[in-house]
């Protein structure tokens, strides 16, 4: 396998070369799934909460649903928002699609649902655990919710670490609404798409291993500001 | 100083009328009927399953009876709510340091910073937890959790205390040690009501006992005369350690 061999060589190159091209690709990815986690996170978060504590018909129903969801098909996502924000769509007058922001927001739909699912999951065993405790210091329900979510900051953390995966990982979505524009829209994963159908395979194998980098990077830092954080609460 | 004559009004005596509780038809109490007034620490003394901890919550209002009431009969009713504190089992202590789980319960209750500061002080200090105050309190020890939990329900200055079976999970030292702290609550003036299957506890903290078996209310006595001469069988086997039918 001569390729994997030139692939590490071309992955070396592109770091040590510092290209801005490549600065400018991998600044992108971040940015875009960075914000999209953000965006995740300010709707996952409250509505996992609540769908954690709540108690109402339907809500088994709905929470099996948006476990379901956090199976979202990138393509699928990337198709629906590119309806949305085509010319003729209901957002076309944004003028949004093949942007940056356009991939934000395929990327939020494809996030939101893991934060929201994970929140669910972790608010719902702390409920358990501390409910009538928090019920009876007198915490009216949002009190309560917010103190569950802040008690499960670090289970939450790693919430959306995972959703930052699934966003930073995919090309479904964002080559469809961002359209793999050089300069514009041109992410990691589309670039090593684009590169694969040339046939370089090496320079895709090499982005390959420097995306893997950059999320291990993003992972590792996340972990240690919880670790450190985690020793001090106990 | 005591709560009641400090806020002028009391929310006791508390009274359970016909209550009874049941989980999908299935009756675990049923017409309790008595009247607990300011004064004596009342301990609910029965076997496991007799209901002791159902009934405490029914009592705090954590739980609403499925028949009869439970209510507060002092002049004071109206502000039961933020009257009351509970201690359960198992600790639950938040996910951060001992004194800022007192704090957090002082919140709550929308006491002003200097108020929570010198109340989380004098309670910690009181449960001998001052040295803890900065650590995690789920790093605490068993003993060391529970009396926290019992300084966050003390710093409330409750007129009514709820303990459900506050010493069940800790060893005999540590037992004696979190009894010492409900012993001076007591002597605040905080109304205590604890359950306990703990005979010997409970002869060492009540002033009166009600005794429960099978969902129900068998006797209530001055703690001498149950401890001397109980009246029901049930009463005599349970203090004989007999097992009950």
């Amino acid at each position: 396998m001569p390729e994997i061999a030139e692939a590490f060589a071309a992955a070396l190159r592109l770091i040590v070369g510092w290209e801005p091209e490549l600065v400018e690709i991998a600044g992108l990815s971040l940015r875009v799934s960075l914000s999209a986690v953000a965006l995740a996170a300010a709707v996952g978060l409250p509505f996992g909460a609540w769908l954690g504590v709540a108690s109402f018909p339907g809500r088994h129903t709905l929470v099996v649903l948006l476990n379901a969801l956090m199976g979202l098909p990138p393509v699928v996502v990337g198709l629906l928002v590119y309806l949305l924000l085509s010319r003729s769509g209901p957002l076309g007058a944004l003028g949004l699609l093949f942007t940056p922001s356009a991939m934000i927001v395929a990327q939020t739909f494809l996030v939101t649902p893991i934060v929201a699912a994970l929140t669910r999951q972790t608010v719902s065993d702390l409920h358990d655990e501390y409910g009538e405790q928090l019920r009876s210091l007198g915490a009216g329900p949002l009190r309560a919710t917010a103190t569950l979510l802040y008690e499960g900051r670090f289970a939450l953390a790693t919430a959306l670490l995972a959703g930052f995966g699934r966003a930073i990982a995919e090309v479904g979505a964002v080559i469809i609404v961002g359209g793999n524009i050089a300069h514009a829209t041109r992410t990691m994963t589309t670039a090593i798409a684009l590169e694969t159908s040339r046939g370089d395979l090496a320079l895709a194998l090499g982005l390959g291993i420097l995306l893997i980098a950059l999320s291990l990077a993003v992972n590792a830092s996340a972990q240690l500001v919880s670790e450190a954080a985690r020793r001090a609460a106990g | 100083m005591p709560p009641v004559d400090a806020r002028g009004t009391s929310i006791l005596p508390l009274a359970f009328e016909g209550v009874g509780y049941a989980v999908r038809g299935v009756p675990l109490l049923a017409d309790l009927s008595f009247v607990l007034e300011a004064g004596p620490c009342s301990v609910i003394l029965g076997p496991n399953g007799a209901g002791k901890s159902l009934t405490l919550r029914l009592a705090d209002g954590l739980l609403a009876p499925t028949t009869g009431r439970v209510r507060w009969l002092g002049p004071g009713a109206a502000r039961a709510a933020g009257a009351k504190a509970v201690v359960f089992q198992r600790p639950v202590l938040l996910r951060r340091s001992a004194a800022a789980n007192v704090d957090y319960a002082l919140r709550l209750r929308g006491l002003p910073g200097e108020t929570r500061e010198r109340r989380t002080e004098r309670v910690l200090a009181a449960t001998g937890l001052l040295d803890l105050a900065g650590q995690p309190a789920r790093r605490l020890s068993g003993g060391e959790q529970q009396r926290l939990a019992l300084a966050r329900a003390w710093a409330l200055e409750p007129e009514v205390l709820f303990l459900d079976e506050p010493a069940a999970a800790l060893d005999p030292a540590a037992s004696r040690a979190l009894e010492e702290a409900i012993r001076a609550i007591r002597r605040e003036g905080t109304k205590i009501v604890m359950t306990t299957h703990d005979l010997a506890q409970a002869e060492r903290m009540a002033d009166e006992v009600l005794f429960l078996h099978r969902g129900r209310l068998v006797e209530r006595a001055p703690a001498p005369a149950f401890f001397h001469e109980p009246r029901s069988p049930e009463a005599k086997a349970f203090l004989r350690a007999e097992v009950l039918p």
